[in-house]
C-alpha cells in the first residue's frame, strides 16, 4: 500500500479518521472533507492454526496494532487531535471475543469468522428444524460464521466462564465492541457498545426491532449480560480517552462489507456494490424492510443513521474469485502476477468453449452444495492456457451474475448499475466481461478505500462534519464506467453453458466423505 | 568500423567462465584464466559488479553470476501490472487536478492508451482504454519519443501528420523539442492533436531506470492552459504522479 498521497493540495482540515481492523491487518486512513486519502497506516497480526479448521486472533496484539496505526496514521498526516473531528470504526465481521471488564484482559483468543469449530454446534442447535431455525428473526441461516454459536462456545470450552458471565464479570463483543470499549476508556468507563450492522451477524439479534431475542439467547445459551448495547451505525458513542486522540468522538461502526456499500454511497434502495478480492461480497439496498431470502442470500442490516429508521440490505458471497487468479499463479504457474492474467486472457477472443467452476469446497449462494467440487468442461484440441484465463475471468462475471439474478428475484429489484471496487478493479478485460453478463453498467469509483472512507463518512455525518448523504453523493466521483457491449443472443448462449458447467461439479463429494 | 573495444571484450569472457557451470571463481583464478593482471581483472569484476552482473560472495570474497543477468532475458513489464500499481496514483491526479487522466505504452509506432480516469465531473464520458494516440503530436507520444530510444527511431522515420496548425512536423524542429523535453523532465500538447484541446505528460520509469510509458492530464485548453501558459500546479502533480508510480514499480516487485 502506499503511505501518503503527495500530489495535489489538501485542505488544512479538519479531518476525519478511520479505522478498519480487519481480518489480516489494521488499518487508519485519514480522510479530508472531500473523501480524499491524507495518510494511511497499516499493521498485519497473526492469524493463529490451533487446529484445522480454527482460526484464532490474539485481541491484545490487535488493540495494540490499532493504536499503533492510529498513531501512525495521525503523525503522517502531520496533523494533531485538533484537527480530527471525529473516529470512525470498521471491522472485520463477525470474529468473536469475551473479555473481563474488571482486568480488561480477554478470556481467550478471538474466534475469527472463518472458524468452523462450531459446525456441529450449529446443526446441533438447528433441531428438527435445520439450517433455518432462525432466519425469520435473524435474516441468516445457522452456520458457524457467525457470533452467537461462537459465544456459546466460549461458555462452555473456558473453564469457570459461565459463572463469570453470569455473575457480569464478562463482556462479549465483535470487534468493533473491542476497539470502541478500549478506545473510550477500557476499564476506565469504557461504553460497551456494538452497531446494529455488527449486531445483524451475530443470530442474536431481532432484525425487525433491532434488539436482542431473548428467545433465541435463551435456545443457544447466551446470558444477556455478557452482551453490548446495539446502536446506531452512526452516533457519537464516547470519546477517546488517552491516546494520540485524545478527546475526539468515536462515532461510527459498521461491519467491513456494510461500510463499503455506504463508502460507495448505495444509499438508494437497489443501489448494490461488489467488492472483488480474493472472495466477492455483494449487498444491495432493500431500504426500509428486510427482505426475505428464498434464493441462497443473507438479509442483513445496511446500516443505521442515528435516530433515522434503519435500511436493510441484502447480501449475496462469492468464496473464490481472486484466489481463482491467485491459484492459476501459484499451484498451476501459468502466470507470474496476478495481473498478468488479463494479458494471457486478452490473447484469445473468447474462450474457446472452456468453462471453469471454482468450487473449490463447495457452491455458496445461491446454490449451497457442499458436495460440489471445482471443474474444467468444454475442453477440446483447440483450447489452450489463454481460453482457461478467459474461463478463469468469466467464472467470477458469471457468479456475479447469479447472485444479481438472486438478488433480482427475492426483492423484485432490477440491478440498475453495479458499483465495484476491491483489487480486482484494476483488471479491466474483467469489469468489461462484468458488464456484459450482467447487461448492466459497471461503475468503478475514484477512492478504491471504499471500506474506511464508508467508515469516515457514517463519523462524518454523525458529528456534522458532512450535513446528509446527498453530500456524500456529491463527493462520489467516476472514475471509470464499463458499458455492455454483448449482444443479447450470445449472453444468453453464454450463460446456458455456464449454468451446464455448473451442474456439473454437483455430486462429487460422497455422502460424509468431507 | 572501429576496433573492437578490448574492456568489452574481457568483460564478455568473464561472464562466460563464471556461467560455466555452477561455480564461483576467486579473483586470481579469474585473473589467471583469462591471462590477465590482477588489477586489470579485479577493475572490470567490480564494474560488473555494480551493474548487478556479477556477484560476491560476501564470506569467501569469490565470484558468482548475477541477478541482474537473469532480469535481463526477463525484462518485459506486463502492462497490466503496470495499471495495476499505477490506480490509486491515477485516480488521486484526477482527483486532484479535476481533470481525466490517461497512462500509455509504446505499441505498433502509437501510443496504447492502458488506463484511462474519468475527468470527476460526472459527465459522460467513455473509457478509452485500447484507444491509440500518435507519438508525434499528443504529450504521452512526445514524452516517449523523448525517453525511449525505440519511439525515438520510429517517430523520426515516420510521417508526422499535421493534425492542427500548431502540429510539429519538421524534423528539426521536433528533435529540439524532444531536447527541451528531455531537459525540463515533462511534455505537453497545447492543440497539436486536437483543437481545444492541452495535455501534460512526464515519463514512467521501472528499476532500472528504462521509460516504461507516461502518464497524462488531458483537458479543455482554457483549463489546462489559461491564457496559453500552462498551469504550473498541473505540471507537479503529473511529474509527482509519474514518479510515485516509477517508486511503485521500482520497489516490491521482488
Amino acid at each position: 500500500m502506499t503511505d501518503a498521497h503527495t500530489t495535489g493540495t489538501h485542505g488544512t482540515g479538519p479531518f476525519i479518521a478511520a479505522i478498519d481492523q480487519g481480518t489480516t491487518s489494521s488499518r487508519c486512513i485519514v480522510f479530508d472533507k472531500d473523501g480524499r486519502i491524507v495518510s494511511v497506516d497499516q499493521k498485519e497480526h497473526e492469524q493463529i492454526f490451533p487446529k484445522p479448521g480454527w482460526v484464532e486472533h490474539d485481541a491484545t496484539e490487535i488493540w495494540e496494532n490499532v493504536q499503533e496505526v492510529v498513531a501512525g496514521a495521525i503523525v503522517k498526516a502531520g496533523i494533531t487531535s485538533a484537527d480530527v473531528k471525529a473516529i470512525g470504526i470498521t471491522n472485520q465481521r463477525e470474529t468473536t471475543l469475551l473479555w473481563d471488564k474488571n482486568t480488561g484482559e480477554p478470556v481467550h483468543n478471538a474466534l475469527v469468522w472463518q472458524d468452523t469449530r462450531t459446525d456441529a454446534l450449529c446443526k446441533e442447535l438447528g433441531r428438527n428444524v435445520g439450517q433455518d431455525r432462525f432466519r425469520r428473526e435473524t435474516g441468516l441461516p445457522l452456520a458457524s460464521y457467525f457470533a452467537g454459536p461462537k459465544v456459546r462456545w466460549l461458555l462452555d470450552n473456558v473453564e469457570g466462564l459461565r459463572e463469570r458471565a453470569e455473575r457480569g464479570d464478562i463482556l462479549f463483543g465483535t470487534m468493533d465492541s473491542w476497539v470502541i470499549w478500549n478506545l473510550t476508556g477500557g476499564t476506565d468507563g469504557g461504553v460497551h457498545v456494538t452497531d446494529v450492522t455488527n449486531a445483524s451477524r451475530t443470530l442474536l439479534m431481532n432484525l425487525h426491532r433491532m434488539e436482542w431475542d431473548e428467545k433465541i439467547l435463551s435456545s443457544i445459551g447466551i446470558p444477556a449480560e455478557v452482551l453490548p448495547e446495539i446502536r446506531s451505525s452512526a452516533e457519537v458513542y464516547g470519546h477517546a480517552k488517552g491516546g494520540i486522540l485524545d478527546g475526539v468522538p468515536v462515532a461510527s461502526a459498521l461491519g467491513d462489507q456494510q461500510a463499503a456499500l455506504f463508502g460507495q454511497t448505495c444509499f438508494a434502495e437497489g443501489e448494490a456494490k461488489s467488492t472483488y478480492g480474493t472472495g466477492t461480497f455483494m449487498l444491495m439496498n432493500t431500504g426500509g424492510t428486510p427482505v426475505n431470502s428464498y434464493n441462497g442470500l443473507l438479509t442483513t442490516v445496511g446500516y443505521q443513521i442515528g435516530d433515522k429508521p434503519p435500511v436493510y440490505a441484502l447480501e449475496g458471497s462469492i468464496a473464490v474469485t481472486g484466489s481463482l487468479v491467485q491459484w492459476m499463479r501459484d499451484q498451476m504457474g501459468l502466470i507470474k502476477s496476478a495481473a498478468e492474467i488479463e494479458t494471457l486472457a486478452s490473447s484469445v477472443e473468447d474462450n474457446g468453449g472452456a468453462y471453469f467452476v471454482p468450487a473449490f469446497s463447495g457452491l455458496f449462494a445461491p446454490y449451497w452444495r457442499p458436495d460440489a467440487r471445482g471443474v474444467i468442461t468444454g475442453l477440446t484440441r483447440y483450447v489452450t492456457k489463454a481460453h482457461i484465463a478467459r474461463a478463469v475471468l468469466e467464472a467470477t462475471a458469471w457468479q456475479t451474475r447469479e447472485i444479481s439474478d438472486a438478488m433480482t428475484k427475492d426483492s423484485g429489484v432490477e440491478l440498475t448499475a453495479l458499483k465495484v471496487d476491491g483489487g480486482m478493479t484494476s483488471n479491466n478485460l474483467l469489469m468489461q466481461t462484468l458488464a456484459d453478463f450482467l447487461d448492466a453498467p459497471v461503475v468503478r469509483p475514484m477512492v478504491a478505500e471504499t471500506t474506511c472512507l464508508g467508515a469516515a463518512y457514517a463519523a462524518g455525518l454523525a458529528v456534522g462534519f458532512w450535513p446528509d448523504t446527498d453530500a456524500l453523493r456529491a463527493n462520489w466521483r467516476r472514475a471509470a464506467e464499463w458499458t455492455p457491449r454483448m449482444d443479447a443472443d450470445t449472453r444468453a448462449r453464454e450463460y446456458k453453458s455456464w449454468l451446464k458447467a455448473v451442474e456439473r461439479t454437483m455430486g462429487w463429494v460422497e455422502d460424509e466423505e468431507s | 568500423m572501429a576496433k573492437n573495444i578490448q574492456s568489452l571484450e574481457r568483460a564478455a569472457a568473464m561472464l562466460r567462465l563464471l556461467a560455466g557451470g555452477e561455480r564461483r571463481l576467486g579473483l586470481s583464478d579469474i585473473a589467471s584464466s583469462l591471462g590477465l593482471a590482477k588489477g586489470t581483472a579485479h577493475g572490470i569484476l567490480r564494474t560488473l559488479q555494480l551493474e548487478g552482473f556479477v556477484e560476491q560472495d560476501a564470506a569467501s570474497g569469490r565470484y558468482q553470476l548475477g541477478a541482474e543477468l537473469l532480469r535481463l532475458g526477463n525484462s518485459y513489464l506486463d502492462v497490466h501490472e503496470l495499471r495495476a500499481r499505477a490506480l490509486v496514483w491515477t485516480d488521486d491526479l484526477a482527483r486532484s487536478s479535476g481533470e481525466s487522466v490517461h497512462l500509455g505504452v509504446l505499441h505498433q509506432h502509437g501510443v496504447l492508451i492502458v488506463h484511462h480516469v474519468f475527468r470527476p465531473d460526472d459527465s459522460r464520458q467513455v473509457l478509452e482504454v485500447g484507444a491509440m494516440q500518435p507519438l508525434h503530436s499528443t504529450a504521452l507520444g512526445k514524452v516517449l519519443s523523448a525517453y525511449d530510444p525505440v519511439a525515438h527511431s520510429e517517430v523520426m522515420e515516420a510521417e508526422r501528420r499535421s493534425f492542427t496548425g500548431r502540429t510539429v512536423t519538421e524534423a528539426d524542429a521536433f528533435e529540439s523539442m524532444l531536447d527541451l523535453i528531455r531537459a525540463q523532465g515533462w511534455a505537453a500538447d497545447a492543440e497539436e492533436t486536437w483543437e481545444g484541446v492541452a495535455a501534460v505528460a512526464a515519463p514512467v520509469h521501472d528499476r532500472r531506470r528504462m521509460p516504461v510509458g507516461a502518464v497524462a492530464v488531458t483537458g479543455a485548453v482554457e483549463r489546462v492552459a489559461p491564457g496559453g501558459t500552462l498551469r504550473p500546479e498541473l505540471i507537479a502533480a503529473v511529474r509527482d504522479c509519474a514518479r510515485a508510480v516509477s517508486r511503485d514499480l521500482g520497489a516490491g516487485r521482488f
